[in-house]
């Protein structure tokens, strides 16, 4: 069924995750999953799983929850075995009658739990067809515990593990590409995205990836006020430039078929959105030119190579 | 036959407010002028808080933690961000 986006119809639904938690002002996270859980339909339950992180410890103060739903939190490493698990004994109850209405399984996780951590678990949830939907909210470092680099943490970009002084320049690996591993699992719908302009490719995506049967990832762009090093009131302008600069392309894979979710007017420079970032500062030194080009090169590359796939 | 949802009772309770009143962390208050605002609900789509009244267009101050991004969405620029006393 081909549905129409409206924002003004969808904020009609009551919110699923309240106000009051401690996320972090101007976190990009609680946009994420606020906008990820805005397109379940009104009628239907989720059950919520979270891996360890911001997140995590910032909504779920027991006994006390942020979500509206049901929440489930075990470990660091195993959300997408905890998800799957629930997923398993909701089959089972609903085949002998014992629990009336649909409820859908939506995990949720930070780049460390999902690129390094949470790996396996999610490999293997994915592989045993689960009917879910993994989100990885991405803030591209471990952000709970003070901004420790992580997998997923882009090249140059200055932690505290990988810091700017004489011997070391920032990160010195590239960003893993998990949308790329994820698509490589085969499973029904992967998609990356992030909560830009009126929210129709998240909202888009998210009502693709929890109403598809089987096994759907989403990689959702959120920024980090405290570990990208910006003013906490830009978390919409630096989203928008991660998507215009080609760092965070928006895209969709639907068995296999590549689709590309949003062409940028004009593509910007990679320096439009390393600016604006204290995490990138360093590199807008004199004699740094060379990271910048570098940078550059990366991002065009992988530009071109999404084009290719995507036919567009 | 039982029914699971009798068989088990929550043993937590979804609230709002459940970090605290997280209003305290604030620096800058956004402050809606309603002659400028036009409703387009842009501040409550964005508000990472969930405190803004969707309907009336008020910001809740016992949650709200001034993060300023409702201010530099808004598209008539009818939120100021106003220091706190």
């Amino acid at each position: 069924m081909k549905r129409v986006y409206n924002l003004k119809q969808e904020v009609e639904k009551p919110p699923r995750l309240t106000g009051g938690h401690r996320l972090c002002a101007g976190c990009g996270a609680g946009v994420v999953v606020a906008g990820v859980l805005r397109a379940l339909n009104k009628e239907d339950r989720a059950v919520v799983t979270n891996a360890t992180g911001c997140l995590e410890v910032s909504t779920f103060m027991y006994p006390y929850t942020a979500y509206m739903d049901s929440f489930i939190h075990s470990a660091f490493e195993n959300s997408a075995a905890t998800c799957s698990g629930v997923e398993a004994a909701y089959n089972a109850l609903k085949r002998r009658g014992k629990v009336e209405g649909t409820v859908k399984f939506i995990t949720f996780g930070g780049d460390g739990g999902t690129y390094d951590i949470g790996f396996q678990s999610l490999s293997g949830a994915m592989e045993r067809g689960h009917d879910m939907v993994y989100v990885c909210y991405d803030n591209e470092a471990y952000m709970n515990t003070g901004i420790q680099r992580s997998s997923s943490t882009p090249r140059f970009a200055r932690t505290t593990t990988s810091p700017v002084g004489a011997k070391n320049q920032g990160k010195k690996q590239e960003k893993k590409d998990l949308t790329d591993i994820m698509v490589a699992h085969n499973i029904p719908y992967v998609a990356q995205t992030a909560p830009l302009g009126n929210f129709k490719d998240l909202h888009t995506k998210a009502y693709k990836a929890i109403y598809t049967e089987g096994p759907c990832f989403m990689n959702v762009l959120s920024p980090c006020p405290r570990g990208w090093d910006y003013p906490m009131a830009k978390l919409a302008e630096i989203i928008k430039l991660a998507v215009d600069t080609c760092v965070w392309p928006l895209f969709e894979v639907e068995e296999g078929v590549w689709h590309l979710s949003y062409m940028p007017k004009r593509k910007l420079p990679v320096e439009d959105f390393l600016r604006p970032q204290g995490r990138f500062r360093h590199m807008f030194e004199q004699g740094n030119e060379w990271m910048i080009e570098a940078a550059q090169a990366y991002v065009d590359q992988r530009w071109e190579r999404l084009l290719e796939r995507s036919g567009a | 036959m039982r029914s699971v949802t009798k068989a088990y009772r929550p043993i937590s309770w979804p609230t709002l407010g459940a970090g605290g009143d997280t209003g305290s962390w604030r620096v800058h208050r956004p402050v809606v002028n309603h002659e400028l605002c036009t409703k387009c609900q842009f501040c409550w789509v964005y508000c990472p808080e969930a405190v803004i009244d969707r309907k009336k267009i008020t910001i809740d101050y016992r949650y709200c933690k001034g993060c300023g991004v409702c201010a530099v969405e808004c598209p008539t620029g009818a939120i100021a961000m106003e220091k706190e006393e």
